[in-house]
């Protein structure tokens, strides 16, 4: 596409954690309100509101949510819901993009938000369990940890890998979070702490395990045209996008212990943004479980199949290490509201290499990546974020 | 039974309803194409290779692939918990079931599907070891 790729031009994020006693569209509200002020740009010039959501039906008896969040953010413009379970804002977040490239629209706002600790955790769990396939895993018992514990075992069977390993990448997730106040835990663990945990779906347990998360994202994406003539300060574009999918029961993929959705995602990302890997700076990648960051960096081509497992032990996706991982601290320790992660991995990049956020330091680079997924990698949207030299 | 469908009296899921009767009456059977890709009903093409299907005998036993065991499950779960999860290689198709007994269970064991009945009177697949 020939296109200038469209520029972040501000961003917004409530505080991820457990607020259950506030409404989606007041998270949605205040994350917009925020972006807004950021960007500088009047709402009047807003042509539409792309908005991710999971299970508002379930949590919140709301459906038909994209009018009211615009509402919410004080807009009355054409506004669509994405849903693709956890990957529901990447793929809004990939519509806008594409839209505003295509020259279809000059301003988007775009971003997500879920409701899940009212329900409490038994609610959240079955609303979560059914971004998997009814008829042959929800009716099986699978949970959203199960599934995710199901691809654990078969990676350890296929590679090797144990437990301590992956409690390295809990730890060094939450140490990312901690200076990051959006964060829902800011404190740090140790690995024996996380090895000792009580198990949720073994070989998983409790710090092996994203939270359940309320919170809302946003930002304003402007084409590279609104921001020159308007003179906004917007220095990270969205110069990449790709989408893969795949069958959505585990039991049909190819492979128990790869994500090819991801593959094909990034492969087109990468390709479209004309970039190598080797100059990405840093991911920020799709965290739910700790086994899902070693699938997420194999998936996207970082690591050979079988590598990933280690890389947080050996200090190479920590902060100091060649590439870091989830600066933000991640699904795991930012916190997972499931609607609102895809577009606030993209707040959360675009802070990174524009200076603003708290880790930005560990970025030596100019090019970001972000990896949303949608159940067990049926879904995969993944963005390469580029700041002005 | 009445017409009327309710949560007490839901409606049935098509094939699927109709795959767990026959695996309960020993005649289980799974979907497949001329390239050899299989499948569970309810499918109209192969959504690999966009071929036509056609029913072939399920494997009366299965290798475990992956399996877990699972201790907070879903609110329709709680009375099974803990139980494990096992997707096992039944042949072309793999299955995804539950198995009550799974103290030492390994991959690569050996499965058998069953129909059980859950606590809140849902059938399940069962895949226990033998």
């Amino acid at each position: 596409m020939d296109r200038a790729p469209p520029r972040v031009a501000g961003v917004g994020l409530t505080h991820f954690g457990v607020h259950p006693e506030r409404t989606g569209r007041d998270l949605f509200a205040e994350a917009a309100a925020t972006a807004f002020e950021d960007a500088g740009v009047p709402r009047a010039d807003v042509d539409g509101v792309y908005y991710g959501n999971f299970m508002g039906e379930l949590t919140e008896h709301q459906g038909h949510q994209a009018p009211l969040m615009a509402e919410a953010a004080g807009l009355t413009c054409p506004a669509t819901r994405y849903e693709n379970a956890c990957a529901s804002s990447g793929v809004a977040v990939r519509e806008a993009v594409r839209t505003v490239r295509n020259g279809e629209a000059d301003v988007l706002l775009v971003g997500g938000a879920e409701r899940m600790n009212n329900v409490g955790t038994a609610g959240s769990t079955e609303g979560l369990a059914v971004a998997a396939d009814d008829l042959f895993e929800v009716r099986a018992g699978v949970t959203f940890p199960g599934a995710y514990a199901l691809m654990a075992r078969a990676y350890f069977d296929e590679f090797g890998g144990s437990r301590e390993a992956l409690a390295h990448i809990a730890v060094k997730n939450h140490d990312n979070a901690l200076d990051n106040e959006f964060a829902q835990f800011r404190q740090a663990i140790d690995v024996e702490t996380a090895v000792e945990a009580p198990p949720i779906a073994e070989p998983l347990h409790l710090y092996d395990s994203c939270p359940i998360t309320d919170g809302a994202s946003a930002f304003l994406l402007v084409s590279e045209a609104y921001a020159a003539e308007h003179d906004l300060d917007a220095a990270v574009s969205v110069t990449g996008t790709g989408q893969g999918g795949d069958h959505l029961a585990l039991q049909d993929r190819a492979d128990l212990a790869f994500t090819p959705a991801t593959e094909a995602a990034a492969g087109e990302a990468f390709a479209d943004a004309g970039i190598e890997r080797d100059a990405v700076a840093f991911a920020e990648v799709h965290d739910c479980f700790t086994i899902a960051e070693v699938l997420a960096l194999e998936g996207l081509g970082f690591y050979d199949r079988g590598a990933a497992i280690d890389a947080a032990r050996a200090g190479e996706t920590t902060r100091d290490g060649d590439l870091p991982v989830n600066l933000s601290g991640g699904l795991k320790a930012k916190g997972h509201p499931v609607g609102a992660t895809g577009a606030a991995q993209v707040v959360e990049a675009t802070r990174l290499l524009r200076g603003d956020h708290p880790n930005s330091d560990a970025v030596d680079g100019d090019v970001g990546v972000t990896h949303n997924a949608g159940g067990t990698v049926a879904s995969a949207v993944v963005h390469v974020l580029e700041v002005d030299a | 039974m009445s017409d009327e469908y309710t949560p007490e009296n839901p409606a049935p899921d098509g094939e699927y309803d109709a795959w767990l009767d026959a695996v309960a009456a020993d005649e289980g059977y799974y979907l497949a194409c001329d390239e050899g890709h299989g499948w569970l009903p309810p499918r109209r093409v192969c959504p690999r290779c966009g071929g036509d299907l056609h029913e072939e005998s399920l494997p009366e036993t299965g290798e475990v692939a992956t399996f877990t065991v699972v201790h907070v499950p879903t609110p329709s779960f709680a009375a099974e918990a803990p139980y494990a999860t096992v997707v096992a290689e039944f042949g072309a198709v793999r299955l995804t079931g539950v198995a009550r007994t799974f103290e030492g269970l390994a991959v690569g064991d050996t499965v058998a599907p069953a129909v059980g009945e859950r606590e809140e009177g849902d059938r399940l697949l069962l895949l226990e070891p033998v």
